[in-house]
This record gives C-alpha cells, sequence and structure tokens, in this order.
C-alpha cells in the first residue's frame, strides 16, 4: 500500500504507435510518479512528449504493456483521476457551447476558484472564438480541477500564452496542487519553468 | 550604428488592421485587431515582436506582405528603402527583395518537389539561374544537392524548414520576414536557424522576426519590440532586457519581464485587452500601477533613451 | 440613404432572405400541387393547342389540358419524390456514414466499397437499371431515385463523425466521466447535423432532375401522370410544329425549381459554416 501510495501513477513496459505500420513513438517506456511529486518532464520537442501524456491520462491505450493508477490500471469509464490540459486549449473546448457551459460540464467550481483563477464573470457568456488563448486556457484549466481529479498532468500548458498569464496560471496551479495534496507531471521544453514549478526533474 | 539608423528597410507609420465581423444577430461591425503600431527595420538588424500567441502578431506580418484575407482592411503607412509600398510594387517585391518564412511547413506545396518550389516559375534561362543559386544555398544550409527531388512529405521538419529558409534566401531579400521560425524545431536545428538568422543579418538584410518566445527573442535579436493588445508598447535594444529591467521604458516590459519563469515568476493582475474591446488611450493603463489621468487620453509612439517608448510618463 | 440600405443589406440578412424566399415559392408549389383539384388540368377538346394567354397562361396541350396547372402538378410530384427520396438516400447515408466512421475498420473498408461501386456506374445508368427492374411507373422511379443518392452523403457524415470523434474536447468529455451516450448526444450531434441537413438540401435538386430525366427516357412515370418528365417528353413531339410553349415554360419551371433548391443549400452552407459565416 505504501508503494502504491508512493507511485501513484505508473507507465510500465509501455509501447505505443498510431497503427500498425507507423514506427514506434514510445518503446518500452517506464516511469514512475508520486502525488507527493510535481515532476517535470524536460526534453526536445517531438520525441513523444505529448504522446505520453496522452496515454497517462487515458486518451490513447498503450499497444503493450500497461498504466497504473494506484496499482490499478487507470478506469476506461467514468471520471478519470488523472486529468490533462493540453498546449492548445482552443481545440479542448466545442466551439459551438458557450465557455459557462464548457466550464460547467462535469463539475461546479467555486466563485472563490474562479476568481483566483481569473475568470471574468463577463467571459461566461462569451463563445469561445471571442476569448483568446490564455483566457481559455483558465477555463480548461478550471475545468479539470474537479474535486475527483488527484492528478493533473500539464503539456506545455502555457507555451502559447503571454509570460504574465503564464505566472498568474501556476501561481493559482500550484496553489491548488499543494492545498489538494495533487501531483502533477509538468511538460515543458522550458527549463527555467520547469525549475520553478517542479521539484523533480527528468530528462525524456 | 549610425550607418544602420540612416538605413531603414522596412519603415512602418501607424499600421491598423480591423476585421469585419457579424454579432449574435444581424449587425456586422469592424474589429480593430492591430492598432497604430509603428516600427522600423533597419540595414542588418534583427527585429523580434514578441506578444502571445493570438494577439494578432502573424497578422502584422501577412498585412506588410499584402496577403491579408478579404474581410481585412488595412490603414497606414509603409515604406521600402525609402520608397512607398504601393500593392504594385509590394508585387514586385515579395518573394525577392522581401522574403517570408510561415509559421508552418505547410506552406509548401504537397504536390510538388521542393526544388520546383524553391525555384519558383519563370523564363527557362531565370529558371536555369535560380537553379545554379538553389545548389548553392542548400550547401549552405546543409541540404544535399538531392533534397530538391524530393516532396516535402519526406523532408523531416528541420529538413523542411531549412528549405523554407533557403527559398527564403535565394535573392538575397533586403527584408526578411519570418513568422514564428522555430516551435517544433528540435534545440539544435532551432539553434541552427538562428544562426542562420544572424548570418543573413550580417549580409546586410533587415530581419523581422515575429515570435512568442521571448528567450528566443532576447537570443537573438538586436532589438525587441514589445507587443501588447494590437500595438507595440517599447522598442528596446536588447541589453536592456537584461537583470532587473531597470532600464526598460514601459510598466509593461517591466513586469513582462518580472514574469519570467528565470526572474522573480511573479505575475501581475489582470489579462491583456483583446481585439473589439480595447480601452481608449494607454492599453495597459487598466494593470499599470503608475496609472495617472493623463493615461486614458490617445498618446504616440515617442524616442526615449535609444529606444521608443508608448507610455507619458516614461522616463 | 442608399449606404444606410447596405448596411442593412449585408451578407447574412440577404443570405437569410434568399432562403426565405426560394424556401416560400417551393412550398407553395408543393401545397398547390397537392391540393389541387384534376379538374384543373383535365381534358378539354375544345381549346386544344392555345398558345399562351389569359385564361391559360402557360397555354394547353394536344388534349387541351391546361399547362400551367400540369406543370404546378408535376413539379410538385418532383418536388414529393425529392423529398422522399432525400429521406431514404439521407436515412442510408448516416446510417451508413456513422457506422463507417465509428466501427472502422471492415465495416469502414465495406462501406467506401459501396460508396465507390454506386459512384463508378454513371449516375443515368444506374437509375434507368433500377427503374427498369422495379417495373418502371411510379415504384420503379422512386426506388431508383431513392437508391442512388447517398454516396456523396455517406462520404461527408463519415469525414465528420470522423473528424469529430477524434477532437479533443469529445475526448475530454470522456475522460471527466462522460458516457458515449452523452458525448453524442451533446457534442457530436450538434456538430453533425447541420452539415447533414445542407447535403440533405442539396440532394433535392439531384432527385428533381433524375425524377425528371428518366421520366422523359421513358423508364418512370407512365404517360397519364402529371410529371415533368412525361410534359416535357410529350411536347418534343408537337415542338417541331411550333407549340413551343409546351416544353418552354414546364421546362423553366423545373430548372427554376432546381436552381432555388442548390440556392436554399449552399446559402444555409454559407450561414452554418463558422468560416464564411463572418464575409
Amino acid at each position: 500500500m505504501q508503494n502504491n501510495q508512493e507511485n501513484a501513477l505508473e507507465a510500465r513496459d509501455i509501447s505505443f504507435r498510431y497503427d500498425k505500420k507507423s514506427p514506434w513513438i514510445l518503446e518500452g517506456y517506464n516511469l514512475k510518479l508520486s502525488v507527493r511529486e510535481r515532476t517535470a518532464l524536460v526534453g526536445p520537442s517531438g520525441c513523444g512528449k505529448s504522446t505520453l501524456s496522452k496515454l497517462l491520462s487515458g486518451y490513447e491505450r498503450p499497444e503493450k504493456g500497461e498504466i497504473l493508477w494506484k496499482g490499478e490500471p487507470l478506469p476506461k469509464t467514468g471520471y478519470c483521476p488523472v486529468q490533462m490540459i493540453g498546449q492548445h486549449p482552443e481545440q479542448a473546448v466545442n466551439p459551438r457551447w458557450k465557455m459557462e457551459k464548457i466550464l460547467r460540464e462535469c463539475w461546479d467550481p467555486e466563485e472563490e476558484l474562479l476568481e483566483k483563477m481569473g475568470i471574468e464573470k463577463e467571459w461566461m457568456k462569451r463563445w469561445p472564438i471571442e476569448l483568446s488563448g490564455g483566457e481559455l486556457q483558465r477555463f480548461c484549466i478550471g475545468r479539470a480541477l474537479g474535486p475527483k481529479t488527484e492528478f493533473l498532468i500539464c503539456d506545455e500548458i502555457s507555451t502559447m500564452l503571454d509570460v504574465i498569464t503564464q505566472a498568474q496560471i501556476w501561481q493559482v496551479l500550484l496553489e491548488e496542487a499543494e492545498k489538494r495534496k495533487m501531483g502533477m507531471l509538468v511538460i515543458t521544453h522550458n527549463r527555467s519553468l520547469a525549475e520553478r514549478v517542479c521539484n523533480r526533474i527528468v530528462e525524456f | 550604428m549610425e550607418e544602420r539608423q540612416s538605413n531603414p528597410v522596412l519603415q512602418v507609420k501607424d499600421l491598423s488592421i480591423s476585421f469585419s465581423m457579424y454579432d449574435q444577430g444581424m449587425a456586422k461591425h469592424d474589429l480593430e485587431v492591430i492598432h497604430q503600431l509603428s516600427l522600423t527595420v533597419r540595414r542588418g538588424e534583427i527585429l523580434a515582436v514578441a506578444g502571445s500567441s493570438g494577439s494578432g502578431k502573424s497578422l502584422l506580418a501577412h498585412g506588410i506582405l499584402g496577403i491579408l484575407p478579404k474581410n481585412a482592411k488595412m490603414e497606414g503607412e509603409m515604406a521600402f528603402c525609402g520608397q512607398k509600398l504601393e500593392p504594385s510594387l509590394l508585387e514586385n517585391l515579395r518573394g525577392k527583395e522581401i522574403a517570408f518564412i510561415p509559421q508552418s511547413v505547410e506552406y509548401l506545396d504537397p504536390l510538388m518537389k521542393v526544388g520546383k518550389q524553391v525555384i519558383g516559375r519563370g523564363k527557362k534561362s531565370e529558371r536555369i539561374r535560380r537553379q545554379e543559386k538553389m545548389k548553392q544555398v542548400f550547401e549552405r544550409y546543409h541540404l544535399e544537392p538531392s533534397a530538391a527531388d524530393l516532396y516535402p512529405y519526406q523532408l523531416s521538419g528541420g529538413m523542411a524548414r531549412r528549405v523554407l529558409i533557403a527559398g527564403a534566401v535565394l535573392d538575397q531579400p533586403k527584408l526578411m520576414i519570418a513568422d514564428e521560425p522555430t516551435p517544433g524545431l528540435q534545440e539544435e536545428l532551432a539553434r541552427e536557424t538562428i544562426q542562420n538568422f544572424r548570418e543573413l543579418a550580417e549580409a546586410g538584410c533587415g530581419v523581422l522576426l515575429i515570435t512568442h518566445d521571448i528567450d528566443l527573442a532576447m537570443e537573438l535579436a538586436d532589438r525587441i519590440a514589445v507587443f501588447y493588445g494590437g500595438t507595440i508598447l517599447e522598442i528596446a535594444p536588447v541589453e536592456d532586457f537584461s537583470a532587473e529591467g531597470a532600464n526598460l521604458r514601459h510598466p509593461y516590459s517591466r513586469a513582462f519581464l518580472q514574469a519570467l519563469p528565470q526572474n522573480e515568476f511573479c505575475p501581475i493582475k489582470g489579462s491583456q485587452p483583446y481585439a473589439g474591446n480595447l480601452p481608449k488611450g494607454c492599453l495597459f493603463a487598466d494593470r499599470c500601477p503608475y496609472r495617472r489621468e493623463g493615461c486614458q487620453e490617445e498618446m504616440e509612439m515617442r524616442a526615449l533613451r535609444g529606444g521608443e517608448v508608448r507610455c507619458r510618463y516614461a522616463e | 440613404m442608399n449606404k444606410k440600405m447596405d448596411k442593412f443589406w449585408n451578407r447574412k440578412r440577404k443570405t437569410c432572405f434568399v432562403i426565405g424566399v426560394a424556401g416560400a415559392y417551393l412550398i407553395l408549389v408543393l401545397a398547390a400541387g397537392l391540393w389541387m383539384s384534376p379538374e384543373r388540368y383535365g381534358v378539354d377538346y375544345n381549346a386544344k393547342f392555345t398558345a399562351p394567354c389569359l385564361a391559360h397562361p402557360f397555354g394547353t396541350d394536344q388534349m387541351g389540358r391546361d399547362m400551367f396547372f400540369r406543370s404546378v402538378k408535376g413539379l410538385s410530384n418532383s418536388i414529393l419524390i425529392g423529398i422522399l427520396a432525400s429521406s431514404v438516400s439521407s436515412f442510408i447515408a448516416l446510417v451508413f456514414g456513422v457506422t463507417a466512421a465509428i466501427k472502422g475498420g471492415k465495416a469502414d473498408g465495406f462501406v467506401n466499397w459501396c460508396v465507390d461501386v454506386c459512384m463508378g456506374i454513371p449516375h443515368l445508368v444506374l437509375l434507368i437499371l433500377i427503374s427498369f427492374m422495379m417495373g418502371r411507373g411510379g415504384k420503379g422511379v422512386m426506388t431508383a431515385v431513392a437508391l442512388t443518392h447517398w454516396p456523396e452523403l455517406t462520404r461527408l457524415v463519415r469525414a465528420e463523425v470522423l473528424q469529430i470523434r477524434s477532437a479533443p474536447y469529445v475526448k475530454a468529455s470522456y475522460r471527466m466521466g462522460k458516457t458515449r451516450f452523452q458525448a453524442a448526444k451533446e457534442h457530436m450531434i450538434p456538430q453533425v447535423l447541420p452539415v447533414y441537413l445542407i447535403g440533405v438540401v442539396l440532394l433535392f435538386p439531384h432527385a428533381i432532375m433524375h425524377e425528371a430525366a428518366i421520366t422523359f427516357l421513358g423508364f418512370g412515370f407512365s404517360a397519364e401522370v402529371p410529371a415533368i418528365g412525361v410534359i416535357l417528353s410529350e411536347s418534343m413531339k408537337h415542338i417541331a410544329t411550333g407549340k413551343w410553349w409546351m416544353a418552354v415554360f414546364p421546362g423553366l419551371m423545373l430548372l427554376l425549381a432546381v436552381v432555388l433548391f442548390d440556392l436554399i443549400g449552399e446559402n444555409l452552407k454559407r450561414l452554418l459554416h463558422p468560416n464564411s459565416g463572418n464575409e
């Protein structure tokens, strides 16, 4: 049990490719992540970091090997305790929905969190195309911070944002992570950001 | 430095770009995305325009090149090497004296061999001359001569990027506009691309680099233009961006520098105003710690301590 | 004033206006035909071959039938067949398209094969074959038209479903605990439906044209039914003797209906498509 807590999220010997003919993107990869830590995964782009984050959060399934959450295979249906936030918030929201509906798709974030996130009330009535990437990303983060989220994977979430928004978003995320003892995997190419927000750095 | 100053390659004055859009209902209105933007690119320098993605930076490049979509409207003046940049002149210069490296490799025609795309159309003698040149340029950018016979999908990301650059420099342009040239490149290649830009500038070309990556801008550029809410708030020599930023002129630039993870990583409140919702006067006023009454009035770019700033009270 | 008018008549308003007018005309024709008493286009040998006049705006034919009412009735029949054929074809397209996109693999291969086969045979030949096999007449035409108009729409639906299925926000929805049914209801249907509806509207003109075409060639409705194809083929016998009105007016009405349906479809597309919506 102790061990399971330590290694809450584990990739065991996973291999992945998008179809049978294409080359392996990941082959026999192993990674152990604890809920007590914020781990940064640093490496050049195009080497499979994003694929790994999709596998760890259950967006894709590995062809070989398995993803374990507290010793059990990652749940396939229902609310996944491992949530992922991606690099392109504009793709992660339904363009035909208003922001309010997007934010509350699965849970009702309390006012306090929204205020901390810098989500203004007036944005709720807008369509996604009327907001900038930074504003949309706040919604995506708010949406992913449901009470059942125990581990958060952040795949280059602030790469496309301006640096002030980046600092704002990370301030809130770090506070939340501390408060709810939430583990994090932070994928970034920016080493100084990794050093700032994480307590363990892994080279990919 | 003196010589450079006297040799502007591109001058942009009070450039505004707006789009006509529909509201929820039937009414139509204009949305101004770029607002009274002025900048000058000098011979032999790299000017980086740094701002967040989606804030309209790419439109600046498209506006200068005259390749905006149909529902866009452009105002303001532009001059190339002292000549007023009219659409007819632009037509002749584009792809020759003014080169463009697009953001995405998808700008290559997937059904045409890359060599053919780099050479382009024209008379046979012209094509032969350009082919010779292409061989030299390919060699300079470490591309095998055989790469000319490949289709874009056969190229790796880095190679495709170098092909785009090779195509852009073939005619020894006087002005190079590069829109986000490095994302998606591995570190080594990004570094190499940066080196290529530096070489171009050394050869006398003016480079306008549009990027969201401030680290890249600080490493590569001679001057940095800080882009915010559709306009440029400050243009400063790159040295001013080091350390505390005490030499910077605009409060936003300083806040920006402080928010970098390698510096304090300390944010200020609020968010960047978005096109269609811009405040009057200074765009940064509602977040500015030094806001005063005069900030609500229109203001122009002015020269200050070897840079330019769009703030009344900067000293 | 002129400027103000220009501002009012922007493209969105114009588009809606075009759709409204075209739709109203077509519904009017359909309704008029449905509730028209057969006496209106009854035989009247006293009035054979009357040229267009006030009493008979489109003239009369060799049996003295009023060409205006016959054309309206004929067109109404055509629209009816168009509706029927489009519903059957679009239903096939929906089932095939969705199955291909969701099941993938062999099902996808099979559907694509069907589409290729169906599109590989010249359309008119296929129509004639099916109509002939079904014993011509109304049943033949309807089956033929209904069974041959699904391939393009199938491709469209398949592509659309494939695209939205892999959209990050749909995948995120699953990971946040939504079931397949919920995701389909909330995300997929609202996205695919407009595309599908436009496809259905754009099927109409094809169906109407093809119905008229095979009837004209003699593989469709029998001669006593007032159908545009029958009218046109009859008029061919008399055109050499200068009875131009028998061909021109019904022909124009058919053309108008087809153009209007096409116009509605294209305008709807412009309105619902996010990229061109702002032009």
